[in-house]
């Protein structure tokens, strides 16, 4: 895994999957982000308006907590993480050990749903990851 | 390791400000995020304690313009100084490009400055990285203190405690007023930067 730099052609064909299979689907912010809190990529449906900066870098801290206490309690990992709200939720999914997939989303798609689009992309990026 | 996004041109560079409890990294954040708002685009985060103390980290994004065509995003964070944060600490320090060591020059501080610095050579380790390779500033903070007939250690002594082997960049500041912190970031941005270039070429 070429990790640190990402190729043009290799964000492109990471941008078109989030935004066919998660966008389309009514997600409101897709963010892929490595562990150190950087953003990898983020695309969003032109509406939402957030700091993804700043959420980036609550959400890796956010994901080495929980990870860290996965460890307390003897087990590998917690690999999926969900927050639910009024409004909005989140969604993290765990890609590799260096990036995570996070999604957030309304009221109008079920969480069942949602995962198994993100378990599909999940699995498409891995393959983008592994030709390089 | 910062992230270079070629699509869209941009560097992340990670900047950890580190150091002994109480010693002015949080400070030193806030006076710049008050000093240089217009290049903020975010509000600066912080998760501390119900008594003002760092819990897990601050952050503070903001542009510096570009370098070779390339937007350079500066990601500046602060790790918590009590000594039973470890744990958070480590977390922080992960995918870091440059760090601040931020020494209280107090005199009753001497030795957790040491401490500190120690533990920071030990959690880096656990990355494979080393507090000899990495980019590095010292900053002797409080020392507007002496004003104020507290005691605080020399430059000399502070060098030879801290800075002996090291030999990085060193400055005294007071991050309360302001005095040197700019120049302490403008440093550090500057050794990480080129550090990333030469990883590059």
């Amino acid at each position: 895994m070429n990790y640190g730099i990402v190729s043009q052609e290799q964000l492109e064909q990471i941008d078109v999957i989030l935004s066919d299979k998660l966008i389309k689907l009514g997600v409101d912010c897709v963010i892929i982000i490595d562990m150190a809190g950087n953003i990898i990529t983020a695309k969003d449906n032109g509406e939402s308006k957030y700091d993804v900066y700043s959420f980036a870098a609550l959400a890796a801290g956010n994901f080495a907590t929980v990870d860290a206490m996965a460890k307390l309690v003897g087990e590998q990992e917690f690999s999926l993480l969900f927050h639910k709200g009024q409004e909005s939720n989140i969604h993290f999914s765990k890609i590799d050990d260096e990036l995570l997939l996070i999604s957030m989303f309304g009221q109008d798609i079920s969480l069942g749903f949602l995962r198994l689009n993100v378990v599909d992309v999940v699995e498409k990026i891995r393959k983008i990851w592994e030709k390089e | 390791m910062s992230f270079i996004n070629l699509k869209e041109k941009v560097v992340q560079v990670k900047i950890v400000y580190y150091g002994p409890g109480r010693g002015g990294k949080t400070t030193n954040l806030e006076f710049v995020n008050r000093t240089y708002r217009k290049q903020i685009l975010s509000e600066m985060v912080s998760l501390k304690t119900h008594g003002d103390r760092t819990l897990f980290f601050d952050f503070l994004p903001f542009d510096m313009g570009k370098i070779k065509g390339y937007d350079i995003k500066i990601q500046l964070y602060t790790v918590p100084g009590q000594v039973k944060y470890n744990a958070t600490r480590k977390l922080v320090l992960r995918g870091v490009d440059g760090i601040v060591f931020v020494a209280d020059a107090m005199e009753k501080q001497r030795e957790k400055n040491i401490r500190s610095l120690n533990q920071l050579h030990e959690n880096l380790q656990s990355y494979k990285e080393s507090i000899f390779n990495i980019p590095l500033v010292m900053q002797y903070n409080k020392v507007d203190l002496k004003e104020h007939g507290i005691p605080i250690l020399p430059l000399s002594v502070l060098q030879k405690d801290l800075n002996s082997r090291l030999k990085v960049p060193y400055l005294e500041a007071s991050a309360i007023t302001g005095y040197n912190v700019a120049a302490t970031l403008k440093k550090i941005i500057s050794s990480s930067v080129i550090s990333i270039q030469k990883k590059l070429l």
